[in-house]
């Protein structure tokens, strides 16, 4: 390392009701990886798009290489040599991988030639990427590697990296590393964005960790344990949830050949999926984003329809039948995206707890609503999940991630269900919100509920199931105790249902 | 009935004049639905460029500054579309539709002192040598000079889109805003900038249908031709070389079914008037097929936060 | 700097406070245009918003506010189902023409019998009527995924073609000496849409339209199908999770809000109007649209936002008639009505707030 590249000084952002950054300093040197740890609302975003130019800090400096640097937008900051890949990634899905790029270049050059030029650099990084492809198209990996291209191209100084192993397989995350260490060495900079403990201590050089939008301290992640750094990133000692220990028991969920065509032009088709879940176990379901976890649970839920028999409940053919009936007969569901579709965002919570409650908590007789009972459901729920709100009459958008997920997921356990299907459903919550609903999920299923966990985070899936199996492009590989898993194992089955199910036969 | 006086060259020549009006106001709602935004006004502002057109033309006697003041106009308009949807962030559906309420009304206010003039026609503009060859002169090349503004707005829209990095940034902003403003590209300048260029466009083919088509002013004239260029823009999947073809084929709708009225055809001219709007709805539920195309953010609110 | 902020929760006294705000700055702009024609802006206003009600005729105006709201309203309610659901039913006054059409020929079919069974008859005929036109969008855009806006629309010419070929054509009056237009319905008691109480103006559509209020009201704030409707145009997403099949509710808000139109139409063409003629539409179905937005979606807003807007009409026609000020001019300043309404809606959802940029 040779000097410092971005110094920060007492840069502070404050927004109506929460101060994002608050007097935060630290220094990039040149050719380091710089970790950016925190949990979610922790500030990180604001801060990175403070030296990107998205947003203007109220107070504070920043130099790059010993000159003022305050870039007015983000055309300045690339001229100054930062170049950011996005967590939510930043492409049109319906321009191609060129065109793609040139969008994020200052002075692109005529497509023909820059397509060449992403042939080159692309393998030069060995990050494979064909030009002339449509986004829309491209796996999560592969998205992410436009990004980075898109980025290389401009020969940053520094390159922010906001999540970028959220949404690879694990060896998808050692391309990534090997790329990154390469960089490295090419003297470019990196701040890397992340709360995976491990991944920083096997990257980074440095991490800086914000609490409440506060700096509590810089340190080499190396020297420092996992469990030392979670500590000074959440505050207070963690507490991992404990699993009620129910021995599973009898089917009561069985997918056979469940198939449907992909519902929109960038959507994924679902293929032959089997599955069988049974009362009291937690089938977590793993995989990298776009692979079909949308779809699988909005086929359990009954928003997609499928075969009579190619869903059973309890012996029953429910296949064909929609959200409602489902329901009725014990089957409920909690899908990923909180706002717009687990949840109306402009509507009270009590009419949010009506919008799944309304047959099996009886809050309707012969259409007519009952309001005074729905209001008193909302209420239970608030109070039963610890929902920090005013009030069952707050509109959902109100509320934090943390809170309205335990809304959502809160909405579905009260209401006694056989089996329960969840995506996500920890995803950008902080950590004490993330325990809290894991921690129900558990209990649920030691009360005999079956329940069914897809989530990307690897992380949690261990922590809660007792089987595991992953999606890939639709498919679904064979399910595997989570015991008997090896995190190499884990990555084939992610990486493809052929592979997965060979080790698996090899293994057996 | 007399079927003689409909001659194939007179026929398709009337055709390239009857769909020049929504030939123009359809380029102009793509590159503005390219621009993810959905003005359902068009119908107001043809008929205030119509208006407009109309009165600058009978007062200073020249078709051009007429249509320019319909340009004019058109984007005034538009303007207001603008800062109710960009600035206000108000719902496009209603503010479209509120657009075109006020501009019927706003070109009936103003167009009450105009009914029964004959405003100045423009020259017909024959281009040289080609317009002599047999048939194809008569039918390519012997319009008036509106006719190859439409259709080199077309060509220059279709370039633009294509080929330019200013039309590359349009189709980003409308495919995904999110994106485009984290990399630094001014959503709501550029989509004002694509409602006005809509309004402009828009005005010009009002201009068209009462200065030329017509000529002369009558409260709503327009009577559907901007929702039919809606119609176009759907039909043409965004493609500003099928808003082309899209146009000629209601402009031939049209001119036949007017020819069939005046060969006294034994149809109640109400039924042939129909045509076009049955003919409209019939391409609607062919094209509807095909949704893929659409603008990703096509009349999605844009606000930027943090 | 002005800068907007998305408030964490609507606001409720401004969800009040906006519609009073736009008719407000509408009476301000208005005044302007009415100076700009060279009119005293002031006895203009008063002219539209006081006469009608308080002036030396208000005996005569005062029960033509409920002849004129009366399908307004109907029109509106039935729009604002839709709209509450993201569903543009714009061509309401294709549905009214439709409907007023299927009544008269009921009725024209029957004269010169007198029974006590016509005008229920016409009423159904009137009913059915709208909901065909209405579901023509629906079935399309159910089946096909049409875009609803644009084929109810274009249905609202083919619908004033239809009625130009009627008036002229198969209903044209026999005994008319050659005008156009039907037979009129006055004339014909079993066919009258009479007023249920003599001197309001209350007459059966405007009976109906109030009890369209009340039907509206409880489905919205009661019943499991008002609140799909509102969650389907809220979050559709969120709705198809909760249950609600689109289809169904594309169904329901099209042919309700057709029915509702037609309705309005027929009980325009037997009362009021009295005759299909080619230009016995003016453009309720339009100006409804305008009601329903100023009524902010809600039935008892509807309600007010009708009277208010039957008030712009009469008040229209005393000033025309009184101090010349052109039709044009009211149309125009109902359109503004709109503008005004929507630019001042956005301080429901957002908070406006002065940013001094700080030197740094």
């Amino acid at each position: 390392m040779t000097g410092t590249l971005l110094s920060i000084q007492g840069l502070t952002k404050a927004y109506p009701g929460v101060v994002a950054n608050d007097s935060v300093s630290f220094d990039i040197g040149t050719g380091e990886i710089h970790a950016l740890l925190g949990e979610n609302g922790a500030g990180k975003s604001t801060l990175v798009k403070m030296i990107y130019g998205l947003v203007k800090p109220d107070s504070g400096t920043m130099e790059m290489r010993g000159a003022p640097y305050a870039p007015p937008e983000p055309r300045s900051a690339r001229l100054a040599g930062v170049a950011m890949v996005f967590q939510h990634f930043s492409l049109f899905d319906a321009l191609d991988v060129s065109e793609n790029i040139a969008l994020g270049m200052e002075n692109p050059p005529p497509l023909r030639d820059l397509a060449a030029r992403i042939r080159t650099v692309s393998e030069e990084y060995g990050l494979p990427l064909d030009p002339y492809r449509t986004v829309g198209g491209l796996s999560a990996g592969e998205r992410q590697r436009v990004e980075i291209i898109r980025c290389l191209l401009q020969d940053p100084k520094l390159l922010i990296m906001d999540e970028p192993t959220s949404v690879l397989t694990p060896q998808e995350v050692e391309i990534l590393f090997e790329t990154l260490n390469k960089l490295r060495q090419e003297g470019t900079s990196i701040l890397y964005i992340s709360h995976k403990l491990e991944e920083i201590r096997a990257l980074c050089d440095t991490a800086t960790i914000l609490r409440l939008g506060k700096n509590v301290g810089t340190c080499d992640p190396r020297e420092k344990s996992a469990r030392q750094m979670a500590e000074m990133m959440v505050g207070s000692e963690l507490q991992t949830p404990k699993g009620a220990g129910a021995t599973p028991g009898e089917a009561v969920l069985d997918v056979s050949g469940l198939t449907l065509p992909a519902p929109t032009k960038f959507g994924t088709a679902l293929k032959n999926v089997h599955l069988r879940l049974h009362t009291g176990e937690v089938l977590g379901i793993g995989g990298v984003a776009g692979n079909g976890q949308d779809e699988l649970l909005a086929a359990l839920s009954g928003e997609m329809r499928a075969a009579r028999d190619a869903i059973r409940l309890k012996g029953q053919d429910i296949g064909h039948l929609g959200p409602t009936a489902r329901r009725r007969r014990g089957l409920l569901a909690a899908p990923e995206e909180r706002l717009g579709h687990a949840a109306a965002p402009d509507m009270s919570l009590t009419e949010n707890a009506l919008l799944t409650g309304a047959v099996r908590e009886g809050l309707a007789t012969n259409g007519f609503l009952r309001w005074g009972k729905a209001r008193k459901f909302a209420e239970r729920i608030i109070e039963t999940f610890d929902v920090r709100t005013p009030g069952p009459d707050s509109v959902a958008r109100s509320l934090s991630g943390g809170n309205l997920q335990k809304f959502v997921i809160g909405r579905e356990v009260l209401q006694r269900p056989e089996v329960l299907v969840v995506n996500q459903p920890t995803w950008g919550v902080d950590a004490s919100a993330a325990a809290a609903i894991r921690q129900a999920l558990l209990d649920l299923a030691g009360d005999g509920t079956a329940v069914l966990v897809i989530s990307q985070d690897l992380d949690e899936l261990m922590e809660v199931a007792d089987h595991f199996a992953a999606l890939n492009e639709g498919r679904l590989t064979e399910t595997r105790r989570t015991a008997d898993l090896t995190i190499e194992e884990i990555g084939l089955m992610m990486g493809g249902a052929h592979d997965g199910m060979e080790v698996a036969h090899v293994e057996a | 009935m007399d079927m003689d006086s409909i001659t194939p060259a007179l026929l398709l020549a009337s055709l390239m004049v009857a769909a020049t009006p929504i030939l123009l106001a359809g380029i102009g709602e793509l590159v503005v639905e390219r621009a993810g935004v959905l003005n359902l006004g068009v119908e107001g502002m043809m008929i205030t460029g119509a208006i407009f057109g109309f009165a600058v033309t009978i007062e200073s006697g020249s078709p051009m500054l007429g249509f320019a003041a319909a340009a004019a106009g058109g984007a005034g308009l538009a303007l207001l579309f603008a800062a109710l949807t960009q600035l206000a962030l108000a719902n496009q559906v209603a503010s479209g539709l509120a657009l075109t309420l006020f501009g019927l009304g706003l070109s009936s206010l103003l167009g009450q002192d105009y009914v029964g003039l004959k405003p100045v026609q423009p020259p017909a503009f024959k281009i040289p040598l080609l317009s002599d060859i047999p048939f194809i002169g008569r039918v390519f090349f012997s319009h008036d000079l509106m006719v190859y503004f439409g259709l080199g707005l077309v060509a220059a829209v279709w370039f633009m889109l294509k080929y330019t990095r200013a039309g590359l940034i349009l189709r980003a902003v409308g495919e995904n805003h999110h994106a485009a403003h984290a990399l630094g590209y001014k959503v709501v300048r550029i989509r004002i900038l694509a409602i006005l260029f809509g309004g402009a466009c828009a005005g010009l083919g009002g201009a068209y249908i009462s200065l030329i088509r017509v000529p002369q002013w009558t409260e709503g004239m327009t009577s559907g031709a901007g929702w039919i260029a809606l119609a176009l823009v759907v039909f043409a999947s965004w493609k500003p070389g099928r808003v082309l073809l899209g146009a000629w084929l209601f402009g031939g709708v049209t001119v036949l079914q007017l020819n069939l009225q005046a060969a006294g055809l034994a149809i109640p001219v109400e039924y042939l008037s129909m045509s076009p709007y049955l003919i409209t709805i019939l391409v609607l539920v062919i094209m509807s097929a095909d949704k893929s195309r659409a603008p990703a953010s096509l009349g999605r609110i844009f606000h930027a936060s943090g | 700097m002005l800068k907007l902020e998305k408030r964490p929760q609507p606001s409720r006294v401004f969800a009040y406070l906006t519609p009073v705000l736009a008719v407000i700055a509408t009476m301000f702009a208005g005044g302007l245009l009415f100076a700009a024609l060279g009119k005293n802006p002031v006895e203009a206003i008063r002219t539209i918003f006081w006469d009608p009600l308080f002036g030396d005729f208000a005996a005569y105006y005062r029960p033509q506010l409920l002849v004129k709201g009366g399908p307004l309203i109907l029109i509106a309610i039935g729009l604002s189902l839709g709209f509450r659901a993201g569903i543009w039913n714009i061509g309401a006054e294709g549905q009214y023409i439709v409907g007023a059409l299927c009544g008269a020929a009921v009725a024209l079919a029957f004269y010169p019998l007198e029974a006590w069974y016509i005008f229920p008859l016409m009423v159904l005929a009137g009913a059915l009527g709208g909901l065909v036109w209405g579901m023509i969008p629906a079935l399309l855009k159910v089946k096909f995924g049409t875009n609803e806006i644009l084929v109810s629309l274009m249905l609202v010419y083919v619908a004033e073609n239809l009625l130009a070929a009627m008036a002229l054509g198969r209903m044209k009056n026999p005994e008319g000496r050659g005008f156009p237009g039907s037979r009129n319905l006055k004339e014909y008691p079993s066919a009258f849409n009479d007023e249920v109480f003599v001197g309001t103006g209350m007459h059966w559509g405007v009976l109906t339209a109030f009890l369209a209020v009340i039907f509206a009201y409880v489905l919205l704030s009661r019943h499991m199908l008002g609140f799909s409707i509102r969650l389907s145009g809220e979050a559709p997403r969120a709705a198809r999770f909760s249950g609600v099949n689109p289809a169904r509710i594309v169904l329901f808000c099209l042919g309700i809000s057709g029915l509702m139109a037609g309705l309005a139409g027929m009980f325009e063409v037997s009362g009021p109007s009295g005759q299909i003629s080619i230009d016995f539409n003016v453009g309720y179905g339009f100006t409804a649209i305008i009601v329903a937005f100023l009524g902010r979606l809600h039935p008892v807003g509807i309600l007010l936002a009708g009277l208010l807007m039957a008030l712009t009409y009469i008040g229209g026609e005393i000033a025309q008639g009184n101090l010349g000020l052109p039709s044009a001019a009211i149309q125009l300043f109902q359109g503004m009505l709109l503008f005004f309404l929507l630019a001042v809606d956005m301080l429901t959802n957002y908070r406006i707030s002065l940013v001094k940029r700080e030197a740094t």
